[in-house]
This record gives structure tokens, C-alpha cells and sequence, in this order.
């Protein structure tokens, strides 16, 4: 037969391709600042369930704290540009790097053990996380968070929503691509394969323990990586960015949309998102709606909105 | 080239391999045979390397390896399948096969998402590899199926194909007609011939006689977890003990 894989790469390219021109032309359409602003806080949570999701849906080891992650990336960067005058692009690098050798020694130490012990050891690490935001007033300004200085590199400053709007847009198209290269790719696939028989992968060589941790590092770089920017662009970071609600929120965004789906994290990242805009009235209840809304997926869709829809229409999930 | 003795593995005292040594040649075809609860599949667990053995040695080419993880065992040569199935159902058929080859790709984190042309290469090469070990197996129809979406039968055949992805020089095949009809069993037999003729050394668990006694040039006799008998096929069918404790009660279906 053919060459099955250039088609295969010609058909996971061709809807980033389209999506990025939607991105693209996005702003045409959005009248003011308050639009933009509702777009970015899309694409910064699509970009992180994206990264949560090749944990998992892909990996099979489900994350309670990745909201830690991401703010402790942000709060890196504040820190460390606000406090110690250090250059955006050194803070960020250098939270990301501290933040990814956190969750390496999480990994190495709860990814040896065969079971959900990860979820249990990123929840406590989630609340160690912000309660410590919270207290280290000196440092953090305590709960009432902190300003984050402007982000520039080599004295081009990045202000402004619309400026904004294309460096995330940018972070997610590049995210939507290179989790899709992972995906598909024999790293991606032994991952899938833990997911799907330990013992079988195992028995093949595949180094499970290693494989998850790596997975986790690199979704938790990510986390944190993206809470860096995001710091910058709110202007302002408060200890709320690390707390346990916003990692429910990631997960659940991850498992609306659907597990092991790159588009299926956009679009529950897209949905959970605009969920409050249209709820504001709600204002105090949302943890409570995304509980429901978790609990009538796994009900009603329980492997999630994308890989549902796609299996309706006769095409495989991506 | 696989040499075990003494092998004892026990379960909070119940002994569910004791004492059990034999050997196994370079380019043979081993059956290891007994009652259900004879401790077979314990002692490919233990060989490789799902359990842990309580007591013995296994040398691997005169090497040590008891007591080794699985996938030490599988950089090592070693590939098997499952009684019951263990096929990543998440995963399409080729998909399933390409793990198999997962120690001989690059399995970075960092190279996959770059899509470094060598990598993407040699997966491309693997992918076709695949699929001529799933149409020689005779999955040739599944390709791109969804595994769950697969036959019994074809899953059996697909974890054949897979542990013959990892280009093994020792293949376990615990119960590779367990389940099967008639017709597919003979395809099976066939297959496992083809595999031997190969070069691959293959040692089975298996309860269809007719098969056993076709394909294998060696039998290890086990009941109640100690070896029974050890020999050639004709030789075990006439010995008196194996007989009287096992062929003679499943109704000699040789």
C-alpha cells in the first residue's frame, strides 16, 4: 500500500493551519479591549490544558495542583523582574527551569508507585503552594498579590491588549503543534501505551516511571512558562492563580473537551472560559458549576465533547 | 541460551512454582504444559520478569537475570505476549505494533515535538515494518482499526505481532490459542512454526495438545508447581506420570 504517513501528516497539519488563520483574523471582530482580553485568557487556558492534557488523557496520571505550577511561574517572574530588577526573559526562563525541577523531584519520588498517587501528591503540593503565596507577605505581598513590571526584551516592551492577543495566540498555535508532534511520535505513542496497558508497555521496554515524570516535567514547565507571561500581561498576580480552584478548572476544561484530544482542550478551555463571562450574576457559585459540569461529562460524555462529536461524524479524534 | 534453576516463587506460602529447572536451545520451540493452576503462567511472569522470584536463578546467555524489571529483560532480547489480553485499546493496531519497536526509535520528548527528520524517518520506516508484521500475522485488514474496535482472534495475532516488533531472539507465548476456534488455531500453529523457522526461539504455554505436540521439539511437564517431566514431545506423551495427572484427564485431546 502507500505511504500511510503523508496523508496523516498532511491531514494533522491542515487544521492548525486553518485555525491559526482564524486566529489570525480573530481581531477584525473584536470591538474593544474587554474582547481581547476575554481571547487571551482563552488561549492562556487552552495552552495549559493542552499541556495537562498530554498528562492526562495521554499519560493516564491526572495533576490536582498544575494550577501551582502555573503560579509559581508567575510569581517567579514577578519576583524576580519586580523585586530583583532581573531582565522578563532571564525571570522567565529561570522560573520555568525551578519550577520544572519541582515537579521532577514530585515525579521521580510519586511516579514510581502504579496508581493516582499523583493526584494526591500535586493536591498537596497545590495547597502548600498557595497558602505559602499567601503567607510570604514580605516576598509576595501576601493575598493581596503583587504588580508585575511590564515584559520587554531588548527594549521592545510587549503592552497593550492587541499586542498581547498575538503572543498567545502565537503560544497556542505553537503548543496546538508540537503537542501534536509528541502525540505522534514514538515518545507520544509509549506514553499512550502506558496509558493503555502498563504491563504490555512495560514488557516492551518502555520506561514507565521515566516516561510519566518526563511528561509531567514538561506539562509543568509549560504551566509555568505560560504564568510567567501571563503575570506580565495582567500587570498583577495574586495567590489565587496557584489555588485549588483554578486546578479544578483545569482539569475539568481537560476533561469536558476531552481526554486525549489536542482540539478537545481548546474547545473545553474555550467553553469553561467564557463560562463566567456569560455566569457573571452566578459570582460565587462557579466552583459549584464546574463541579456539575464535570459530573454531567463523565455521565453524559465521558470521554469528553471533541472525541464524542468526532465519533458522531465518523472521524478520529486528533 | 535461557538456562532456569531451581525457580521457586510462593504467594504467602502457597507455592505456586517450586523447584522447577530446565533449559531452553538457541533456535527451539519450548511448550511448557499442566493442569490449570500448574503454575505456568507464574513462571513466565518470573522469566519475564512481572514477578520476582522467591528463590533460583534464570541466566539469560549465561547472565543472571532474575529478579530484573521487564524492560531490562526486553533490552535484552526478550518479548512476550498475554493469556489475557494486554493491548493498549486506546491505541489504533499499527499503533500497538510500533511500541514494540519503542527500544529501537528515539524515544525523546524533545526531538518528537521538534519532529527531527531522523526520528520522523525511522518512524516511518517502523510504521512499514508494522504493517508487514501485522499482515503476516494476518491482521493485514486492521491496519488502522481502533484496537477496541478488533476482533478476539485478531488481538491474540496483533500481540504476536507486537512482541515480533521488538525483533526478539526469545518469545514467550502464553496461551496463543486460548479462545481461538478450530480454523484460527491452525493459523496460529502455522504462525508460531514461522516464527521458529525464523530464528526466533520461542517458548510457549498452551493447552491445545494437538498444537503442542505439532509445533514444539521440547516439552516442560509442570503440576502443582513442580516439574512433572521434561523431553520430547513423544516422549512426554508416554510418560506414565504425565499421563496419569494430566493427559490422561483432559481426555488425551492429542
Amino acid at each position: 500500500m502507500a505511504s500511510p504517513s503523508l496523508p496523516r501528516a498532511l491531514s494533522s497539519r491542515a487544521p492548525a493551519l486553518a485555525f491559526a488563520a482564524a486566529l489570525a483574523l480573530l481581531p477584525l471582530f473584536l470591538p474593544n479591549a474587554y474582547y481581547f482580553d476575554v481571547a487571551i485568557r482563552i488561549a492562556v487556558n487552552a495552552t495549559l490544558a493542552i499541556a495537562l492534557n498530554l498528562l492526562i488523557g495521554y499519560a493516564g496520571q491526572i495533576s490536582l495542583g498544575h494550577a501551582a505550577f502555573f503560579g509559581l511561574g508567575a510569581y517567579g517572574s514577578a519576583i524576580l523582574t519586580g523585586a530583583f530588577g532581573w531582565p522578563p526573559i532571564a525571570a522567565l526562563v529561570v522560573s520555568a527551569a525551578a519550577v520544572g525541577a519541582l515537579a521532577y523531584l514530585v515525579g521521580r519520588a510519586i511516579l514510581r508507585l502504579e496508581g493516582h498517587y499523583l493526584a494526591m501528591a500535586t493536591l498537596g503540593l497545590g495547597v502548600v503552594a498557595s497558602i505559602a503565596l499567601g503567607n510570604e507577605v514580605a516576598l509576595t505581598g501576601g493575598p493581596d498579590g503583587m504588580a508585575v513590571p511590564d515584559f520587554s526584551v531588548l527594549g521592545w516592551r510587549l503592552a497593550g491588549e492587541t499586542s498581547w492577543y498575538w503572543a498567545f495566540a502565537a503560544l497556542l498555535i505553537a503548543a496546538i503543534v508540537l503537542a501534536g508532534n509528541l502525540v505522534d511520535s514514538p515518545a507520544g505513542r509509549a506514553l499512550r501505551a502506558l496509558h493503555g496497558s502498563q504491563t504490555a508497555a512495560r514488557a516492551l521496554g518502555v520506561d514507565a516511571s521515566g516516561f510519566k515524570t518526563r511528561v509531567f516535567v514538561l506539562s509543568a514547565v509549560v504551566a509555568a512558562f505560560v504564568g510567567s507571561l501571563y503575570g506580565h500581561y495582567e500587570g498583577f498576580v495574586t495567590p489565587g492563580l496557584a489555588a485549588f480552584p483554578k486546578s479544578v478548572q483545569l482539569v475539568t476544561m481537560v476533561v469536558v473537551g476531552g481526554m486525549a484530544s489536542i482540539w478537545g482542550s481548546v474547545l473545553g478551555a474555550a467553553l469553561l472560559s467564557l463560562a463566567p463571562e456569560l455566569l457573571a450574576r452566578f459570582e460565587g457559585y462557579e466552583t459549584i458549576g464546574y463541579g456539575a459540569i464535570l459530573v454531567a461529562t463523565m455521565i453524559f460524555l465521558p470521554r469528553g465533547i471533541a472525541p464524542s462529536l468526532a465519533e458522531r461524524f465518523g472521524r478520529k479524534a486528533g | 541460551m535461557l538456562c532456569v534453576e531451581k525457580l521457586s516463587k510462593s504467594f504467602g506460602g502457597v507455592a505456586a512454582v517450586s523447584d522447577v529447572s530446565f533449559s531452553v536451545a538457541k533456535g527451539t520451540i519450548h511448550a511448557v504444559i499442566g493442569p490449570n493452576g500448574a503454575g505456568k503462567t507464574t513462571l513466565f511472569n518470573l522469566i519475564t520478569g512481572l514477578l520476582a522470584p522467591s528463590s533460583g536463578s534464570i541466566r539469560l546467555r549465561g547472565e543472571e537475570v532474575a529478579g530484573l524489571p521487564p524492560e531490562s529483560l526486553a533490552r535484552r532480547g526478550v518479548a512476550r505476549t498475554f493469556q489475557n489480553l494486554q493491548v493498549s485499546m486506546n491505541l489504533s493496531a499499527i499503533e500497538n505494533v510500533m511500541v514494540g519497536a519503542h527500544l529501537r526509535l528515539n524515544s525523546s520528548l524533545l526531538a518528537a515535538m521538534a519532529r527531527r527528520p531522523s526520528l520522523v524517518a525511522r518512524d516511518r520506516a517502523a510504521r512499514a515494518e508494522a504493517a508487514d508484521l501485522l499482515a503476516f500475522v494476518g491482521c493485514g485488514a486492521y491496519l488502522d482499526a481502533d484496537a477496541r474496535a478488533m476482533p478476539y482472534g485478531a488481538l491474540k495475532r496483533l500481540e504476536i505481532a507486537r512482541a515480533l516488533a521488538a525483533a526478539p531472539e526469545l518469545l514467550f507465548l502464553d496461551e496463543p490459542a486460548a479462545g481461538l476456534n478450530h480454523t484460527e488455531t491452525g493459523e496460529v500453529e502455522r504462525l508460531i512454526g514461522e516464527i521458529g523457522r525464523r530464528g526466533v526461539t520461542v517458548v510457549l504455554v498452551e493447552h491445545d495438545m494437538r498444537l503442542v505436540m505439532n509445533v514444539s521439539q521440547h516439552i516442560v511437564v509442570l503440576d502443582y508447581g513442580k516439574k512433572l517431566a521434561d523431553g520430547a514431545p513423544e516422549e512426554v506423551r508416554r510418560n506414565p506420570e504425565v499421563i496419569a495427572a494430566y493427559l490422561g484427564a483432559a481426555d488425551g485431546g492429542g
